[in-house]
């Protein structure tokens, strides 16, 4: 290594943190520091409209995994919890799959059309974005309602006789979130694919890999960066996901994020909302840092 | 070769985003549709007419709902946009410093935790502001916005520089460009693609905003998200249909016009 | 460079203070934009509504202080919460010769006795509301969600609202809202668990979703139910005869209100009958203000959702504000409720 290089690297590492100072400062106020308050509210005791008292208590932590019946005081596992964290876990894992699978073609398609058209498909998939979420999830609703679009088609075309319920079902919540989050899966993987050498695609063909064969084990390696990206997009925001649930989902079987709003809410329990919070924030950066692991495992680095 | 095939065809990769393209849009079409319902709410179609045009014209609240929502979302992105892509920067393609990984998690949290936690902790930390400095601008809403749309502008800007191939950049330094220079014409431009993803993100995200805007809003701070949350409880009326269709109205012209524009230069 | 840093100045200042301002914090599509046109162009003050969703974000949001609101309009049951915390200061009668058009009945309430803290702005019941095409029986009953008939069974929808659910499930049970008793709590909640796998879900826009048939049954208000009714005449609203919740929600001026006479000019303007009605016209629930009737729209005033017959009167009961463990009780079974 030559002296040069030595000395690049080095002031390579200074402009490293001299690069993310802004965002850490960005995020360090308007992120990092709400969630140290959140912190210490896990660890006070619940005000009797809401808000905390300043006395200190582990209840908000206690109450995860563990619950008094309200009546014969009786100490019990808060099975409920777990069900919650696992139906949400389970659902965002649908949701991410189904926004790759549906996200990953579209992204493709568009990355593989004629470069002055790439654009013009981008801002396709990005137009429905551009209005806000709330409007959409109605927009949604008004299709599969009873008397819905989807509904009327159907029962119009005599294919079916009584209306299908589709609307505050778990399949609505499901596609309601694939469709939100789509965009957030669809623009990394292009950012990604785009940057793609087809030349490789054309050497794997040429020493007879099949379709699939290429897909697998060149494309997909290759780019891994953007599926990790587009994945964690998806994934994590899906997990805390509160206003598509609440409004496609009928408020009858809560999220972790409806159930966390609710502890803010008439459920008046600040510190088990606060630790509720942080138990989401552990496992998903554990679950992150596996993933990422995982995903660079396989691929090349470059230069 | 006598059967030469398309190498960039995957089989039915075409047909699923072609659907999805019509999936994407059949919600949006609805809503546009409905902003012209003579009937009174988001559901039932009872008639084409321009009534919801007319109400939201008048109705100033939602007009401004409107306008800060976009104002907000603007320098949000703006300000998430730059943090990021110098983020980004400072975290691929050259050897990990230490803490980078704490970096990385730092920069990723906004995505981590549900809204409502950090929409409760920031009413907290700047109601205390506001208490002791008495501004009460937009300021908050946009720092708040800008937090939350850094990871959203980070990922697909980093996905793009891990997949850049640097030998460009060292054939630039060969060549005897600066390290400015070489930025600003080969890294920057190569960049781009997902620069202007991660803006788009961004700026979505932003715009689409209700919990976290809910909390930290002032008095007359409603943006479009938070005054159509206000209706959910007593009924949602189709003027936001038509607010939103022509929002979107608006942003597909100024879009087409940006396009055509850096279409010239090619 | 200079001219983006202008624009972020203008963006980033605060509001200017006007002569005549007002900022209104209030549930949303709640305030007839006709009444704050009306009262523009009788004073001048300009009025700016705020929107909230729930009463314990408005609470939260006011009590973390430097919102900047002026007026805010709670539920009865949590006013007196309000005043204990000093969010909302005492009103100066002196500056309001409209305080004396507030109804009798609504005058000496319990959670503000002599209307000290809150002019009212409407009131409400909430009740049963039922698709009679879909189901022919009695109405008035809570039976319609708690022990659903078949037809009903899968289609009913319940107000995600705690304290009213909880009190009419207590009532249903023999016992009496805000009640401590243990046994009888307990039977509400198992009540309640029960029922749960006959609903469709706990959401509100029943106006809407009860017009089109998307669910056949609701408990909710009764002002939705008039809106619903004149979209799908089949929807009737009826007096569970277990008992029944009303409510009333009130203007209150916050304690560190900036425009206080602006704040009252309001308020006294609202005590006015005419101006009273146009506000219930509006959401369509009643007035608490004495001969608002009189100018209220021909829906209102042939309305049945918003009359309580003579023989129904005792059901009711005005929704209270729980002692801390009543209200302890009424979160648990809410919550395990909502999981």
């Amino acid at each position: 290594m030559s002296r040069a290089e030595e000395a690049a690297l080095l002031q390579s590492d200074r402009n490293g943190w001299l690069l993310v100072t802004p965002a850490l400062i960005v995020l360090g106020l308007a992120a990092i520091l709400p969630l140290l308050v959140m912190l210490v509210y896990s660890l006070l005791t619940p005000g009797d409209f809401g808000n905390v008292e300043l006395i200190f208590s582990w209840d908000g932590w206690v109450s995860i995994l563990f619950q008094r019946d309200i009546f014969d005081d009786t100490l019990g596992l808060a099975d409920a919890h777990l069900t919650i964290f696992w139906r949400s876990i389970w659902l965002s894992v649908v949701t991410t799959v189904l926004a790759f699978v549906i996200g990953f073609p579209t992204a493709w398609f568009i990355a593989t059309r004629p470069p002055r058209e790439r654009s013009l498909w981008l801002f396709l998939v990005t137009i429905p974005f551009w209005t806000n979420l709330l409007i959409r999830t109605f927009a949604i609703l008004e299709v599969i309602r009873s008397e819905g679009l989807i509904n009327t088609a159907l029962m119009k075309t005599g294919m079916i006789q009584e209306p299908i319920q589709m609307l505050y079902t778990d399949g609505a919540v499901l596609a309601g979130m694939a469709y939100v989050y789509l965009p957030l899966m669809v623009l990394p993987l292009y950012a990604a694919i785009d940057r793609f050498d087809m030349r490789m695609l054309e050497a794997a063909y040429d020493l007879y890999a099949s379709r699939w064969g290429a897909l697998r084990r060149v494309i997909l390696p290759i780019v891994s960066p953007g599926i990790v990206a587009g994945s964690i997009l998806v994934f994590v925001p899906s997990l805390g996901a509160y206003v598509t649930p609440r409004v496609l989902g009928g408020g009858k079987n809560m999220m972790i994020g409806n159930f966390i709003e609710l502890q803010f809410g008439q459920g008046r329990n600040w510190p088990l909302g606060a630790s509720l919070s942080m138990l989401l924030l552990v496992i998903v950066t554990v679950a992150l840092l596996f993933y990422v692991r995982a995903a660079n495992r396989g691929t090349q680095t470059h230069g | 070769m006598a059967d030469r095939f398309a190498v960039n065809r995957l089989p039915g990769f075409t047909t699923i985003a072609i659907l999805a393209f019509l999936a994407l849009y059949i919600p949006i079409v609805t809503l546009v549709f409905f902003s012209f319902n003579a009937g009174k709410t988001v559901m039932d179609f009872n008639g084409f007419s321009l009534q919801w045009y007319a109400v939201a014209w008048g109705n100033t609240t939602v007009q401004e709902a409107a306008w800060r929502s976009v104002v907000i979302a603007f320098w949000a992105t703006l300000i998430a946009t730059t943090a990021a892509t110098m983020a980004a920067l400072g975290t691929t393609r050259r050897r990990p410093f230490k803490g980078q990984t704490a970096v990385y998690v730092a920069i990723n949290q906004p995505l981590m935790v549900p809204e409502i936690v950090t929409a409760v902790a920031l009413l907290i930390v700047f109601a205390w502001v506001k208490v002791q400095t008495g501004y009460q601008g937009l300021g908050y809403l946009i720092l708040a916005h800008a937090a939350f749309c850094v990871p959203f502008a980070y990922l697909p800007i980093r996905a793009r520089l891990e997949g850049m191939d640097l030998s460009l950049e060292t054939a630039a330094a060969d060549l005897y460009a600066t390290p400015w220079a070489t930025f600003r014409r080969v890294t920057l431009p190569l960049m781009a693609p997902g620069i202007v993803a991660g803006a788009m993100l961004a700026f979505i995200t932003s715009l689409d905003d209700v919990v976290i805007t809910e909390f930290v809003k002032s008095a007359g701070q409603d943006t479009l998200p938070t005054y159509m949350l206000g209706q959910l409880r007593r009924g949602v009326t189709p003027e936001v249909n038509a607010i939103s269709t022509v929002l979107l109205g608006l942003t597909v012209v100024i879009l087409t016009a940006f396009f055509l524009l850096t279409r010239e230069r090619r | 460079m200079k001219q983006m840093m202008t624009a972020l100045a203008l963006v980033l200042a605060g509001p200017a203070f006007a002569e005549g301002e007002l900022q209104l914090y209030n549930w949303g599509n709640y305030t007839s934009p006709e009444l704050l046109e009306k009262f523009e162009k009788e004073t001048g003050i300009k009025v700016t509504v705020t929107d909230y969703d729930s009463n314990d974000t408005a609470l939260a949001k006011i009590e973390a202080g430097g919102a900047g609101f002026d007026l805010v309009v709670p539920s009865a049951n949590y006013v007196p919460i309000w005043i204990e915390k000093g969010l909302v200061q005492e009103l100066d009668l002196t500056k309001l010769p409209n305080h004396a058009n507030i109804a009798p009945k609504w005058m000496d309430v319990a959670y503000d006795p002599g209307r000290k803290y809150s002019v009212p702005w409407q009131w409400g019941i909430t009740g049963v509301a039922v698709n009679t095409s879909v189901y022919g029986g009695d109405i008035s009953t809570s039976a319609i969600w708690l022990d659903p008939p078949e037809e009903l069974k899968g289609k009913i929808n319940v107000t995600p609202e705690m304290n009213d659910v909880v009190a009419l499930a207590t009532m249903y049970v023999g016992g009496e809202p805000c009640s401590e008793d243990t046994e009888v709590l307990k039977k509400a909640r198992d009540k309640l668990m029960n029922a749960k796998q006959y609903w469709m879900s706990m959401d509100y826009g029943m106006e809407d979703k009860m017009a089109t048939n998307d669910v056949a049954a609701s408990v909710y208000w009764n002002g939705a139910m008039i809106r619903a009714r004149l979209k799908n005449p089949d929807v009737k609203f009826a007096l569970p005869k277990e008992g029944f919740v009303t409510w009333m929600d009130q203007v209150m001026l916050l304690s560190d209100a900036k425009n206080v006479d602006q704040a009252y000019t309001f308020l006294n303007f609202i005590a006015d009958p005419q101006n009273a009605a146009l506000i219930s016209n509006f959401a369509r629930y009643g007035s608490g203000i004495a001969g608002a009737e009189d100018y209220m729209d021909d829906v209102m005033k042939t309305a049945p959702e918003l009359q309580i017959p003579a023989d129904m009167a005792d059901k009711g009961r005005f929704i209270p504000t729980c002692g801390p463990k009543a209200q302890e009780y009424v979160t648990a079974i809410w919550t395990e409720l909502q999981k």
